[in-house]
């Protein structure tokens, strides 16, 4: 068996949310990557793991419609189709599914065998075993559950691809990016949060910048923070948004309704901190301290 | 051009869910059933399309037993025009879902299908992608903003790290996500009217479509239980837990 896993690249690198879809596809035997575009080609190549790099140099935008007409001419091949629960990867592989009438396999977190995996249901409040049939299966892989492979040690073979032909039915218009130095929210070992909690945007980023500066965080949002402005879509985490597991989580003036539980209640250590000693976020906390956070999160960027 | 608007009957956002007793799915007997929070967002914004001029006529849709028909008399309540409902009392997988969507389509011929991102049950995120590739279609997912022109669908998305834009020619599959709209209530009268309106019933079994699944649940269990926490009273308390207890800073 051979898989093939759709790899993304990020400032010349590839995402760790790819190396740790890589590292799901090795479970099935040789992994092969596709490389869209005209970046990444070295990055790919030194992957662990990774036998063969397809490049197609010419799909810069990774738009669904020929991304998955040509994958769904490379599926005779391979025996699983992988890649990251991204907003990518959910675009696309759902899409090859259709053209292969495939049931795909969402955001797995375990693999038992070649066809049976397992995935959250119901915003994480249930695990799901489930059988494929399907002669290819097509997952996407949450990356938080799966340990990604080195960035280097691999040598696989590259071979160019020509893209396939275009339909023009779907153009790609143009990409506004949110700038951050920080690191990114699904890799980073300490998340600090803001809920509704912390009232107005100038509020969320006078308090919760200075301890993710001191921690190296990441930040995230409930979605009410979203929601009211105080932060970017990108940085909301829960069921609609993104799902951390990182080695810290620390949440702040959120109540931790469960759609936002889906999102962080895999992290190996949770800290709440709430004026209300009745919100659900302490059932899941290790630490918990009741108070008003305008006074506690100064008090805890000068502690630390 | 008509929009067609699938929507999905799903145990009520609110409610925790609990796994059955069997390990077979979780408990949906005596639950609050409602319409799929992302399919409202799809729905408001065909409505939108109407009063702009866009759309001529709004279409509900829905697979399901005959109870299904309540998120249909929802949808008609918030505004659509007509409503159908595919009857089975087989659970469909979006494959399924969207080979029957797809027999429908060739049915009504809508110029867009409007549709939420993801069912907040399984979770799959799926329908809608499958449902453009089967029909050719291209496709606008994690539809934050939608504009429509001259036969073009200028589609802004909710991507990792930003937003992307993209013009689409129609007909196409959008998919919505949390922040395209804020979905109307249905008032009294809106409900009573919706009573009137006319929704038909086609046999799942009648469309030439094999529900046979292909994903098959071998069993459903509840997540592994975090262990009960301490509270701490100050924060020099809660610097020390984290730094000497769970060593984590």
């Amino acid at each position: 068996m051979t898989a093939l896993v759709l790899i993304e690249i990020e400032n010349g690198k590839v995402r760790q949310a790819s190396r740790s879809a890589i590292a799901a596809a090795s479970r099935f035997g040789e992994v092969d990557a596709l490389l869209l575009g005209d970046a990444g080609a070295e990055a790919a190549s030194t992957l662990a793991g990774v036998r063969k790099v397809l490049h197609v140099p010419a799909l810069t935008h990774a738009l669904a419609e020929p991304t998955a007409a040509l994958l769904a001419t490379l599926a005779p091949s391979y025996s699983h189709i992988l890649a990251a629960s991204s907003s990518s990867g959910k675009n696309i592989l759902p899409r090859l599914a259709g053209l292969l009438d495939v049931q795909p396999i969402s955001d797995v977190v375990k693999i038992e065998d070649e066809s049976t995996f397992i995935r959250p249901i119901y915003a994480g409040n249930a695990l799901a075993t489930v059988q494929s049939s399907d002669s290819v299966k097509i997952l996407t892989i949450r990356s938080s559950s799966f340990d990604p492979v080195a960035e280097t040690g691999g040598n696989a073979s590259l071979e160019v691809l020509d893209a396939p032909a275009d339909d023009g039915k779907s153009r790609f218009v143009k990409l506004e990016q949110s700038q951050s130095d920080r690191p990114e929210l699904e890799v980073a070992r300490v998340v600090i949060s803001g809920g509704k909690g912390l009232k107005d945007a100038s509020n969320f980023h006078n308090l919760l910048e200075p301890i993710a500066d001191k921690l190296g965080a990441a930040i995230g949002a409930s979605r009410a923070a979203v929601d009211s402005g105080f932060a970017p879509n990108e940085m909301q985490v829960g069921q609609t948004g993104k799902v951390v597991a990182p080695e810290l989580y620390i949440a702040t003036g959120l109540s931790g309704a469960i759609q936002h539980l889906a999102g962080m209640k895999d992290s190996r250590v949770i800290v709440a901190i709430n004026i209300d000693p009745e919100a659900p976020i302490f059932k899941v906390a290790d630490y918990g301290m009741v108070g008003d956070l305008f006074e506690i999160l100064p008090a805890l960027t000068k502690a630390l | 051009m008509k929009v067609l608007v699938p929507v999905k009957r799903v145990v009520d956002y609110n409610i925790k869910p609990r796994v059955a007793a069997d390990g077979r799915g979780v408990e949906t007997q005596g639950v609050k059933m409602s319409m799929n929070p992302f399919d409202e967002i799809a729905l408001e914004e065909a409505l939108r399309l109407r009063e702009k001029g866009h759309a001529s006529e709004v279409i509900a849709v829905t697979i399901g037993p005959q109870v299904a028909q309540d998120v249909l008399r929802t949808a008609m309540a918030m505004g659509a025009d007509r409503a159908i409902l595919i009857s089975t009392d087989v659970d469909c997988e979006p494959r399924v879902v969207a080979n029957l969507l797809k027999a429908v389509v060739e049915k009504e011929q809508p110029g867009l299908i409007s549709m939420g991102k993801q069912a907040i049950d399984d979770d799959m995120n799926a329908t809608g992608q499958m449902l453009a590739a089967k029909l050719g279609w291209p496709q606008g997912t994690f539809a934050s903003q939608i504009d429509i022109a001259d036969g073009h669908a200028t589609v802004t998305r909710e991507v990792d790290g930003g937003t992307e834009t993209l013009a689409l020619t129609l007909p196409a599959v959008i998919t919505a996500d949390l922040r395209l709209n804020e979905p109307r209530y249905a008032s009294l009268p809106n409900i009573m009217k919706a009573r009137k309106k006319p929704l038909e019933t086609l046999e799942a079994a009648s469309l030439g479509v094999d529900l046979t699944p292909h994903l098959t649940v071998v069993k459903v269990a509840e997540p592994p239980q975090r262990t009960a926490g301490i509270i701490v009273e100050t924060v020099d308390e809660l610097v020390q837990k984290l730094k000497t207890e769970a060593k984590v800073i």
